[in-house]
């Protein structure tokens, strides 16, 4: 089967992107196909690349860019939902006249189009949020 | 992309406090370019985010209730209502905004948008869908 994945809260503060990441880790293990997941509202804070969580602690970010890497899965950021809260690719930076990026390698920022798209696409959409 | 999935956005929350009403607004918007088949849930505290009057004046943000009545513009035409979670909330539909649509298969005449269903109503409204968006 073909999943997509939404995560809808913000890391550590919330299971979501923890539990989304057992989720998609199991299904591929299984067979099942995860092209993508897509992080809306606090989700998004998954993806900066300077979270640096205590050394005893898992780096949801880390388990992310690495499961993307290996497993191929497109993880795309909603845009609109990044910018508010201050994540920004090179591009984004640049444009908006920042000093500063922040995406974390595996990830890309793009449009809620990609979450329509995705449901269209898979078989089935899982959110992981409140 | 010829296929037509039922989608339906599921809004759950007060329009203020927090911004997934707003977000899920942005979504709705954006969706609607993809041409499927949309339909809005709004139960539990969702179904403030349709009442009249609101006025954003004194808390700093964006009052976006007035988008709700752009939807038909964007052919995004049932909007359903749950009345237990209305009446629970003290509301009626008459707190409701009046949106409507123009029906262009019935020589545009102007329709309303709103449904107000039951909660077992609503269930069979979910489980006829393929993609539920949950805020």
């Amino acid at each position: 089967m073909k999943f997509g994945v939404v995560i809808s809260e913000g890391p550590y503060t919330h299971q979501a992107a923890d539990s989304a990441y057992h989720f998609v880790k199991s299904a591929i293990a299984l067979g099942h196909e995860v092209p993508r997941v897509f992080f809306y509202h606090d989700g998004v804070n998954v993806s900066t690349r300077l979270s640096v969580p205590p050394q005893d602690e898992r780096n949801i970010q880390v388990n992310w860019t690495n499961l993307a890497k290996e497993h191929g899965v497109d993880l795309v950021v909603c845009i609109a939902a990044a910018q508010r809260r201050g994540l920004l690719d090179e591009n984004e930076a640049r444009r908006q006249g920042k000093d500063a990026d922040n995406i974390a390698e595996g990830f890309r920022i793009s449009g809620l189009g990609q979450l329509i798209e995705m449901g269209i696409q898979t078989d089935r959409l899982v959110t992981f949020g409140d | 992309m010829s296929e037509t999935k039922k989608f339906l956005y599921v809004n759950r929350k007060a329009p203020y406090g927090t911004i997934y009403a707003l977000e899920s607004l942005e979504v709705v918007l954006i969706g609607a370019a993809f041409e499927q088949d949309v339909s809005l849930a709004f139960l539990d505290d969702g179904v403030f985010q349709l009442t009249k009057g609101q006025d954003t004046g004194g808390i700093g943000v964006k009052n976006f209730s007035p988008t709700f009545r752009a939807l038909g513009d964007y052919e995004v035409t049932k909007l359903y209502v749950e009345k237990e979670s209305l009446a629970e909330r003290g509301l009626t539909e008459g707190d409701l905004q009046e949106i409507t649509f123009e029906d262009e298969d019935d020589d545009y005449e102007e329709k309303p948008s709103i449904h107000l269903v039951s909660r077992s109503e609503m269930a069979d409204i979910m489980a006829d869908q393929d993609v539920v968006l949950s805020f």
